[in-house]
């Protein structure tokens, strides 16, 4: 028999149909409705893949952060006050009209960010209905979380988050300060604030109280303004290292507890010795998932020299199987990148690569669609360790690929980094699984696998990375005052 | 030094090529493919020359003609050795080839010389290609240097029929354990210098024990396919079998190899789904495409 008669098999478009019920324009969610903002601005809402606008919504400014603190505030001494087990159970009913509605909010996520609906379908909901599923377990077993301490809820809480996990995000945040029994005022990024007011929708529909989460839209100014509100008693923070350590400033002189989630520059070490097949498929998650707009992305690649040759053909065989494009088809491995900005940022850096002297590997040849912001997925070999791209988070989908010869080698490069937030070991060998791992200076250590995330399992980094933990018991201590029982 | 695979990643991989959607023009190119890479099988002690006859009959034409539903030959039928006979006479002039197991299937406990001696009598029969089991007894109590001989010389005995080397991967249990016997099948082929493509496959399972072909387990297949083909150049094939009912399934694999091994490797001289109940589904979700219902089992003509 030959290979005559092989019928050239590809995947013919799945586009996922279904389309969410999305309003022309939003208001800010305060003390449980939609209101207009009392700054009478708003701003659009694009999608990335498309360019089109998907709606416009309300820019929050200092009057709109004004009543959602108090908002927050007057609901919290009731909430505070209910009985544990009946916050469990709105957090219960949240969760299960995640899932109810996990279809429609997963396509809100890819058309308003632009990831890829596989990942908004399996990761990003799951996981969002599994941090109120995880949370709702807590919240009346608060004073066996920390023996000897009576717990208390802080107050309000300020929450900004990031436009990489939208809802995830904001299901991070959200569902241990309710837990806790504090209220809160949320902002989600401005580029993708759709699914936040969606979770918005669902709160109304389990009747949460008015005012114990508050969403409020709008860019950075909206983001200092609650920071500075007198009556916010915990800030919570995800993005970048700058506005990060802006934000740090502020808060310098305030007895306000700070948690922090920046940015990263995340090592991804392999040995010779690892299941290589699996090494490489841990590679493209690690950054290529999402479209590398991961703060944990595994952006640094370090193989073992002797191994490094095999290993890159490997890698750029596997990279030209990737499917960029449209996010919302069922069969799309990477999506648009979330906006023009962000683009720009990524194409600057991978210019700066090539200037620099490293070479480009970027084989994914179908071409990309017309509208819209698309970077293919690259890497680049002959970085050293100087280079800006291994040095500088891109969040986009480029790896820099660098050697070591020794375990004390990789050990030595991967902490030089300001950032520290994962990283990632690849090796069949137990005792060098521990020896590694323990001497990374990183919040998360992935064994031979990589991008696992749950709720139980804290998250958050060191360094330049940030402070203080997300999912856990380690997660819920930020949200709580704890007082000696003794006292 | 044996190659290590990480079960982790593995099953992740494995899973996520299983959420692939195949729909319409896709599906349909796709469940015909399927069938054609079909090795249409009856391994029961009830067997007899009659069965034999009607599953070749169903090999040759997978689909009855009243349905009008173009349908393509399966690849293989395969039978214990007794029945090559019936289905030689059944198959005649017939594109589809007869595939015998050998080498005391499917425990392959008997002596060597006896294994060797039913290969022989399958091929002299007229069997195109030979289903042999390696000796996992062999292979768990570590030696694999004696599996390996074994393979060759079982090659030999097959002399111009196609291999396939059926690991029986639910007794090697560990994702190791499955990439080191296809490692033996890759060394036990690394002496011939004139192997041609698709003239020995990698084979999971037998079908009597369970669990047969898990994804991750052909994944492990594929990826030991895979490094054969970037260190020699020649492509071996490679057939899961065991457990595989549903078209669902089928389609999972077929992604997993178009995936893994690239679209060229999607043809039936170098990939084979080893079933029985399998052509039912595939032919009813034809049936589907075309007419939007499901049809009944009872419609489809089963043996």
């Amino acid at each position: 028999m030959s290979n005559s008669g092989t019928i050239e098999w590809d995947y013919a478009p799945a586009p996922e149909r279904i389309r969410p019920d999305i309003s022309d324009e939003y208001g800010l969610f305060i003390d449980g409705a939609f209101v207009e903002p009392e700054s009478g601005e708003s701003f659009k809402t694009v999608n990335p893949a498309t360019g089109q606008t998907i709606a416009r919504v309300a820019s929050a400014g200092a009057a709109d952060v004004d009543k959602a603190v108090k908002a927050a505030k007057a609901a919290g001494g009731k909430w505070s006050r209910l009985k544990p087990t009946e916050r469990a159970k709105f957090l219960f009913r949240i969760a299960r009209r995640l899932q109810e509605c996990a279809r429609e909010l997963a396509v809100l996520e890819t058309m308003d960010g632009g990831k890829p609906i596989c990942e908004s379908r399996d990761v990003d909901l799951p996981l969002a209905a599994q941090h109120f599923f995880y949370h709702a377990g807590w919240a009346d077993k608060l004073q066996w979380a920390f023996p000897g301490c009576t717990p208390r809820p802080r107050g309000v809480c300020g929450q900004i988050i990031p436009w990489n996990f939208p809802l995830l995000m904001a299901a991070w945040k959200i569902a241990p300060a309710l837990a806790c029994g504090n209220t809160v005022v949320l902002k989600p990024a401005e580029t993708t604030p759709l699914t936040a007011l969606h979770l918005a929708r669902v709160f109304q529909e389990v009747d949460l109280p008015p005012g114990v989460v508050n969403i409020l839209t709008g860019a950075g100014e909206t983001g200092a303004a609650i920071v500075d509100h007198p009556g916010v008693k915990k800030i919570a923070f995800t993005g970048s290292t700058d506005v990060g350590r802006g934000i740090m400033h502020a808060l310098a002189s305030r007895d306000v507890p700070l948690t922090l989630e920046l940015g990263g520059k995340s090592p991804n070490i392999v040995f010779a010795d690892a299941a290589i097949d699996q090494a490489v498929e841990g590679v493209v998650s690690g950054i290529w998932f999402n479209q590398g707009h991961v703060c944990c992305a595994g952006s640094r690649l370090f193989v073992e020299e002797s191994i490094v040759e095999p290993f890159v053909a490997a890698l750029r065989e596997r990279m030209g199987r990737l499917r960029v494009g449209d996010p919302l088809d069922k069969n799309t491995d990477v999506g648009a990148i979330n906006s023009r900005e962000q683009l720009n940022r990524i194409e600057a850096l991978v210019a700066c690569g090539q200037e620099e002297g490293a070479i480009l590997h970027e084989i994914n040849d179908d071409p990309l669609p017309k509208r819209g912001n698309w970077h293919r997925p690259c890497f680049f070999t002959g970085v050293e360790p100087s280079h800006v791209i291994a040095r500088e988070e891109i969040f986009g989908p480029v790896l820099s690929v660098m050697t070591f010869r020794t375990p004390q080698e990789a050990l030595r490069r991967a902490n030089s980094t300001p950032y520290g937030l994962a990283a990632g070991v690849w090796t069949d060998k137990g005792s060098k699984v521990f020896d590694i791992a323990g001497a990374l200076e990183a919040g998360v250590v992935w064994c031979n696998t990589y991008n696992k995330f749950d709720a139980a399992s804290p998250f958050g980094g060191c360094k330049a990375s940030g402070f203080g933990r997300e999912g856990g018991r380690h997660g819920l201590r930020p949200y709580l005052n704890l007082r000696s029982s003794g006292a | 030094m044996p190659t290590p695979v990480d079960a982790v990643m593995l099953q992740q991989r494995a899973a996520q090529l299983g959420r692939r959607s195949i729909k319409t023009t896709s599906k349909a190119a796709a469940l015909q493919m399927a069938v054609s890479m079909l090795d249409l099988t009856t391994l029961e002690g009830a067997d007899t020359p009659g069965q034999v006859r009607a599953l070749c009959a169903r090999a040759k034409a997978p689909c009855p003609r009243d349905l009008g539903i173009d349908v393509p030959p399966v690849a293989a039928a395969c039978v214990y050795p007794r029945l090559v006979p019936a289905a030689v006479e059944a198959l005649e002039g017939s594109p589809v080839r007869i595939a015998s197991v050998a080498t005391a299937f499917p425990s392959g406990q008997s002596s060597l010389d006896l294994r060797l001696k039913e290969t022989q009598a399958a091929v002299g029969a007229g069997a195109h290609e030979i289903d042999m089991v390696i000796s996992r007894g062999l292979f768990l109590s570590g030696r694999q240097r004696d599996v390996v001989d074994e393979i060759r010389m079982v090659r030999a005995a097959a002399g111009d029929a196609h291999l396939k080397v059926i690991l029986e991967t639910g007794e090697l249990e560990t994702a190791d354990n499955i990439r080191r016997g296809a490692d033996c099948v890759l060394e036990a082929v690394a002496s011939e210098s004139d192997l041609g493509h698709g003239e020995v496959f990698l084979k999971t399972s037998t079908g009597k024990v369970s669990p047969a072909a898990t994804p991750s387990s052909v994944l492990i297949l594929l990826e030991a396919a895979r490094a054969h083909y970037r260190s020699t150049g020649i492509r071996l094939g490679v057939k899961p079998a065991g457990g595989i009912r549903r078209s669902k399934q089928a389609l999972h694999l077929l992604v997993m190899v178009r995936e893994t091994l690239g679209p060229h490797w999607l043809t039936p001289a170098l990939f084979r789904i080893g079933a029985s109940s399998l052509l039912d589904d595939l032919v009813r979700q034809l049936i589907k495409l075309r007419s939007g219902r499901y049809a009944s089992l009872d419609e489809v003509g089963i043996t």
